[in-house]
């Protein structure tokens, strides 16, 4: 007998309870016994939950309690809500659900927060299956935006981003803004995110998009994410039309404000690619500005100079400095100058751009134009967004072509440049590093890069009952005293071993570091190794003794260990 | 339910009712941190609030914080309703309670709610039939 044979029975209680069943022990405030009632409706929703047959059979009852039940009091509300929650689960009639959906809105009508908070929970839950009937309840929730609790607040930017489509979403994207404004700052991020991510599904025009995002790098700019920028620049990228409108208003932005990091980013960027745009003439889109190519240069130095920017975003201005080398009719030298003061700063990836950017100016003028010509539209999802990464491929390609017409080089010393140039290029990296323009290290880097170490092989050490332990070896080619030694212990066996340490000592005149191994267990059946890594320094080359002592315990016996590592490679110490 | 709790606006727990198994150093933690989470609302703000992978209904009475967490499909609503039974319980034996007397007859309060509830649900719904279990085990109890 299964347990749905007793719906019948359970509805017949509910339904005494409701119409007659009041006894003042048993009430609280005039609903009679709403402890026994929400029990049942529990019960009769987990009943009914993939049963046709018993979500008939309750359909009346439900509307029946749902309508007479009084609201005045929690106790009444209680009791509608569970019906509600029950209503959600079970295959009700459709009308039954567009009931429920109702008693929800008018959950959020209630003065009440506690009320008001469990509609917004449950309208949450119920906007995927019944998304229309939600959607008339969207005037309120955006109510609720601005309620000063914030777990309802919470709750409402949820569900407002969840009602966002097609048709609404200019006037929702207003009113999340205006939120974003003066919300607290734990939902600023999630705000930001949802209002682009519903800006990028449902955007009407590229325009809308591109000025809703520049609102939200305005508003809460340090909350974005990190690949906001990204999509931003390759959004402005594929906009061909609205190049010179995007560069304006970007440049309008900035010169008011250059705090806010993704802002500033973008920012240069658009200016750097686009900067001839904006000393042109006129836009019909914006109101007319009239921008001296000092002003710009100023404001892209003043980027440079302030100690808000992040390391990043020098970058990006330099970057942008040195295309507007080329893009600007007026000469270069205000730009070889800043250029030239950024070769001596201390931030390594500065002084690099500002260095390469230098001999550029120095050496290769006639190659400038080309290398800083503009980017080709980014691949979007591909393995860089950063269009970094694009510019090094066209100055590779620029750099090739070059090389093939070498042969009528006229200075013998520029030939042997070019060589050595092209030989740094051949090294493995145009590797899509995430630091961006991390590629062009190697294109201007004159001194050949010395060739990759020999691989040392690994060796075995170690191995009792299925628990193995396995040295590889690095020696990095910059400090020849240094060794890199990868302790790694594997357990083929059924059992996990737990607490697992290894030590080492190396002979008096070599030093020895030990960095934290990665766990002190090793779970059986060949699951994920620990890993430790060790540094040693020989700077006398003296050959190399290695002792090891391991503790651990393994099938409930604890086990020490102590030895020494023989056959070490010659290469590991010479 | 998962446990009730009882404690002052100065953070002292007076009253704690687990209904799930857990480790003592467990159950310390859980009550510092829910504790500061409780203390720190706002007057105005709403009842429930979002803690772990649990919903958090507290209620304030006087000085003392009632709180008990529930689960994800258990019905907030009806946990409220559920408080201030209990508190009606201990003010109709105690006769208009405060936070003296729950200080002082603890374990009265603990067989009051071992009355009402068991393994986190409301066992009996009537306020008469449980006072009355009270009362009787009272009478069988010796008094000093």
């Amino acid at each position: 007998m299964s347990a749905t044979t007793v719906v019948p029975q359970l509805v017949q209680i509910l339904r005494t309870l409701v119409t007659t069943g009041y006894s003042t022990e048993h009430s609280i405030s005039g609903v009679s016994d709403p402890f026994l009632q929400v029990q049942i409706l529990r019960l009769l929703r987990i009943l009914g939950r993939n049963h046709e047959e018993s979500s008939e059979t309750m359909n009346d009852l439900l509307a029946q309690v749902a309508t007479n039940t009084d609201t005045s009091r929690n106790a009444g509300n209680a009791v509608l809500f569970e019906t509600v929650l029950t209503v959600m689960d079970i295959r009700s009639a459709p009308g039954l659900r567009v009931l429920a959906v109702n008693i929800l809105g008018r959950f959020l009508l209630n003065n009440d927060k506690n009320i008001r908070y469990v509609a917004l929970t449950s309208l949450l839950r119920m906007v995927q299956s019944d998304h229309s009937a939600v959607q008339r309840h969207r005037p309120t929730v955006v109510e609720c935006l601005r309620d000063p609790d914030a777990s309802l607040s919470r709750r409402a930017l949820e569900l407002s981003l969840a009602l966002v489509n097609s048709s609404n979403v200019r006037a929702m994207t207003q009113e999340l803004q205006s939120f974003l404004e003066s919300c607290p700052p734990d939902l600023r991020a999630d705000c930001a995110s949802g209002i682009l991510l519903a800006a990028e599904r449902f955007a009407p025009t590229k325009r809308w998009h591109i000025d809703t995002i520049l609102r939200v790098l305005t508003t809460a700019g340090t909350y974005v994410r990190d690949d906001a920028v990204a999509n931003l620049t390759q959004l402005i990228g594929g906009a061909q039309e609205l190049h010179a409108y995007s560069v304006r208003r970007l440049y309008s932005a900035l010169a008011e404000d250059i705090s806010q990091q993704p802002l500033v980013q973008v920012a240069a960027w658009c200016i750097g690619e686009y900067g001839d745009l904006l000393l042109e003439g006129s836009c019909e889109e914006t109101e007319p500005l009239q921008v001296e190519e000092e002003e710009v240069l100023a404001l892209l130095e003043k980027v440079l100079q302030s100690h808000m920017s992040l390391p990043a975003t020098r970058g990006y201005a330099l970057t942008a400095l040195m295309k507007l080398s080329t893009r600007l009719r007026g000469d270069s030298s205000r730009i070889r100058q800043v250029v030239s003061i950024f070769g001596s700063c201390l931030d390594v990836e500065l002084q690099q751009r500002a260095v390469e950017y230098n001999t550029l100016f120095r050496k290769y003028d006639h190659m400038r134009a080309a290398i800083l010509e503009k980017m080709p539209l980014v691949e979007r999802g591909g393995p860089q967004v950063d269009g970094e990464a694009e510019e090094s491929k066209e100055t590779q390609l620029s750099e090739t072509a070059l090389v093939s017409t070498e042969p009528q080089a006229s200075k013998l010393l520029d030939l042997l440049d070019l060589l050595d140039g092209t030989s740094g290029d051949a090294q493995p990296p145009p590797l899509l590093d995430p630091s961006p323009g991390g590629t062009l290290i190697h294109l201007l880097d004159l001194p050949c890069a010395p060739p990759p170490p020999p691989s040392i092989p690994d060796l075995r050490v170690f191995e009792r009952e299925g628990l193995q332990l396995s040295l590889s070896f690095v020696r990095p080619p910059g400090t020849p005293a240094l060794l890199l030694i990868t302790v790694t212990a594997t357990n083929t066996s059924g059992a996990d071993v737990t607490h697992f340490i290894c030590q080492a000592a190396v002979p008096k005149s070599f030093q020895l570091q030990l960095q934290a191994p990665s766990g002190d267990t090793v779970p059986a059946q060949d699951g994920l190794p620990v890993t430790q890594l060790l540094r040693i320094l020989n700077p006398n080359k003296a050959p190399l003794r290695l002792k090891l002592r391991l503790t651990y315990n393994h099938f409930g016996q604890s086990v020490q260990e102590i030895f020494e590592v023989n056959n070490l490679p010659v290469e590991t110490w010479q | 339910m998962r446990f009730m709790l009882l404690f002052s606006r100065q953070g002292k727990l007076r009253l704690q009712k687990w209904y799930l198994a857990t480790s003592d150093k467990e159950r310390k933690k859980m009550v510092r941190e829910l504790m500061q989470v409780v203390l720190a609302r706002k007057p105005k703000m709403c009842s429930f609030l979002e803690w772990r992978d649990l919903k958090v209904v507290y209620k304030r009475y006087a000085s003392l914080y009632f709180c008990c967490a529930i689960e994800g499909q258990d019905n907030e609503l009806i946990t409220l309703e559920l408080i201030h039974r209990y508190v009606e319980l201990l003010d109709k034996y105690f006769g208009s309670v405060c936070e003296l007397d729950i200080i002082f007859n603890f374990e009265k309060a603990y067989f009051i709610l071992d009355e009402f509830l068991m393994g986190g649900d409301v066992q009996d719904t009537s306020k008469k039939s449980v006072l009355k279990a009270i009362e009787q085990a009272d009478l069988l109890q010796e008094v000093r």
